[in-house]
């Protein structure tokens, strides 16, 4: 299989081209940013541009995966949707025009929101209910939607939309890992919520394993079962600084805390679980790690910094 | 540490539940061995040693497998649902966790969000009810909510309007309901009057007035009558009109559950009763 993989440096990306190429598939990337040593032909271009499509023509690649899509914790602000839905339908409108087979969407659980009044175990027929609270989700989510929506728009195309839990793992990357960074973790005080979370060397298995099956349609993906964040913090050499909701919203930005909107305060008050079990069957996938591995990796790569 | 009218530990009765605690102590909802031997400890104090509670055919409860208790509120606050939780915790053998459905606001506030979370005690939502009658879990439900405890030192004894969705998800799932009848609620909080404008600014429904003006409960004597298990026949898409008749047959049994309560009892003969430590105690209905 001829895969193209766009955003690919990041580090589920890389750990998605390093498991393609063991099976032995021919695998070129799309990234804005440099990915130093890559083991693959990496086009340095932005996808909304023409020398992205570019790739496209020349390459014929039979499936794509679209890893390109950015969260407001890494790019605040207008450019985030331009990335985002501009990206998507770049991508979505390549793979059309190339006569690509397969497009792998790569969105995030959080999809979903975290509310107060949110079920656990959220299922794929569910509505994102939550952006209220969080617009800054909304362009992410508009991407899934978007990205959902070739099923029946472009049903030449094979499209999965995969929704992943956090990673976590010796990279450190990605929203769970950044937040977990520090010795002392700001948490809402009377709080502690369930945290999903995979290895991320399943996440990228997760990946691989649809594009083999080449299945269609639109699935969560999780790894084992939730965690509270209480535990996650304490099993990653963390601790825990709980902290009333009122000074942890003035704290924001303040005393070395990241600079967050305030519906993400949301996703450390609120558990978003999801069920995974559809993508399990149809794929048969299983995660390799359980939850204690994906901690102690991380643990490891990041050990906590002693006073 | 605590020892329970068996005569094994908290502890050890936790580890009889039927719940799949990972290393962690927890499972995948969230239910943690720490918590709930804190709440249970908590509980058995209130239950044994601060009201007097007695309880009537524990044994219709199933030992385990899906089912939903199904009962009357009142009492201000929610001391029926801590009191039925203690019940099925230290008086069935195997012990089993009632797991409830709780009102949205409780999940707002600091603390209640986490001790309701990590004691398998969620959010009132038919998707909670529908995984966790699937799971084979004991679901615990009062179909009159927040309007069941709201009820004056009056209106006690009486039952208000039903929704019909526990019925139908009982239907869904093929699910027994276990109608129970709860009495002492409303001598434990004799409510007079409730304070919805001031509830509202503190994020509840209404805050309880009482005669002594604390919303605290009094050590008052209480009642956990279990009656007869009810199948109704249905995959829950039935009319309204089948369902209502379904709902109603519920009420009139949980009705007749308070009436025996409130009937002063006669000896019971060829009952099987055991005292247990404390005040409480167990008995089976002469049938």
């Amino acid at each position: 299989m001829k895969v193209l993989v766009v955003g690919v440096s990041s580090a589920i990306a890389k750990l998605v081209v390093d498991q393609l190429l063991a099976a032995g598939h021919e695998v070129e990337g799309i990234d804005r940013r440099e990915w130093a040593k890559a083991p693959i032909v990496v086009h340095t271009v932005d996808i909304r541009k023409r020398a992205a499509e570019e790739v496209f023509r020349k390459l014929r690649p039979t499936a794509v995966v679209h890893m390109g899509t950015v969260t407001s914790l890494v790019m605040p602000g207008e450019e985030r949707y331009r990335i985002n839905l501009g990206g998507t339908r770049a991508v979505f409108d390549h793979c059309r025009a190339y006569d690509v087979a397969h497009c792998v969407f790569v969105g995030r659980h959080t999809y979903y929101g975290a509310a107060s009044d949110s079920p656990l175990f959220h299922t794929e027929d569910e509505p994102p209910m939550a952006l209220s609270s969080f617009p800054e989700l909304a362009d992410l989510v508009a991407a899934d939607l978007y990205a959902g929506g070739a099923l029946w728009r472009f049903p030449e195309l094979h499209t999965t939309v995969l929704r992943l839990c956090y990673s976590l793992g010796p990279s450190g990357h990605g929203t769970l890992g950044t937040f977990l960074r520090g010795s002392r973790i700001p948490t809402l005080l009377g709080f502690d919520p369930l945290f999903q979370f995979m290895h991320e060397v399943d996440a990228a298995a997760a990946i691989v394993r649809t594009l083999e099956r080449r299945t269609r349609g639109v699935f969560n993906v999780v790894g084992p079962e939730p965690m509270p964040l209480s535990i996650l913090i304490r099993e990653t050499g963390r601790h825990s600084l709980p902290l009333p909701e009122f000074v942890y919203s003035m704290a924001l930005g303040r005393f070395g805390l990241p600079k967050l909107p305030p519906g993400a305060l949301g996703h450390i008050k609120y558990p978003v679980v999801v069920d995974g079990s559809a993508f399990a069957r149809e794929t048969g996938f299983a995660a390799r790690f359980d939850t204690t591995k994906a901690m102690s990796d991380y643990r490891a790569a990041f050990p906590p910094k002693t006073s | 540490m605590a020892i329970t009218p068996f005569g094994d530990s908290i502890e050890e009765r936790i580890g009889r539940l039927e719940i799949p605690f990972n290393r962690y102590g927890v499972d995948q909802y969230g239910t943690s061995r720490a918590h709930l031997k804190w709440m249970y400890g908590f509980f058995g104090l209130l239950y044994r040693h601060y009201f007097s509670v007695k309880v009537y055919d524990i044994d219709r409860v199933p030992d385990r497998g899906r089912a939903m208790l199904v009962g009357n509120h009142s009492g201000g606050i929610a001391i029926d649902a801590a009191m039925v939780l203690a019940a099925c915790f230290f008086e069935k053998n195997p012990p089993r966790l009632a797991q409830s459905m709780i009102e949205k606001f409780l999940n707002k506030i600091p603390f209640a969000s986490l001790w309701a979370g990590r004691t398998g005690q969620f959010t009132g939502l038919p998707e909670h009810a529908v995984r966790l009658l699937e799971d084979d879990r004991l679901l615990l439900v009062f179909p009159e909510g927040a309007r069941g405890t709201a009820k004056l030192f009056t209106e006690r004894h009486s039952l208000v309007d039903f929704g019909t969705g526990f019925v139908r998800l009982a239907l869904k799932t093929r699910s027994p309901i276990i109608p129970f009848g709860f009495l002492g609620g409303g001598e434990a909080m004799p409510t007079v009057a409730n304070a919805y404008t001031l509830g509202k600014l503190m994020g509840v429904p209404y805050i309880p007035i009482t005669p002594y003006g604390l919303p605290l409960p009094l050590p008052a004597m209480m009642q956990v009558r279990f009656g007869e298990p009810l199948m109704f026949a249905g995959d829950g898409t039935e009319d309204d009109e089948v369902v209502i008749g379904y709902v109603d047959e519920v009420k009139r049994s949980i009705a007749k559950l308070i009436a025996d309560g409130r009937t002063p009892q006669p000896a019971l003969l060829n009952a099987r009763s055991s005292v247990v430590p404390g005040s409480s105690s167990v008995e089976a209905s002469a049938r």
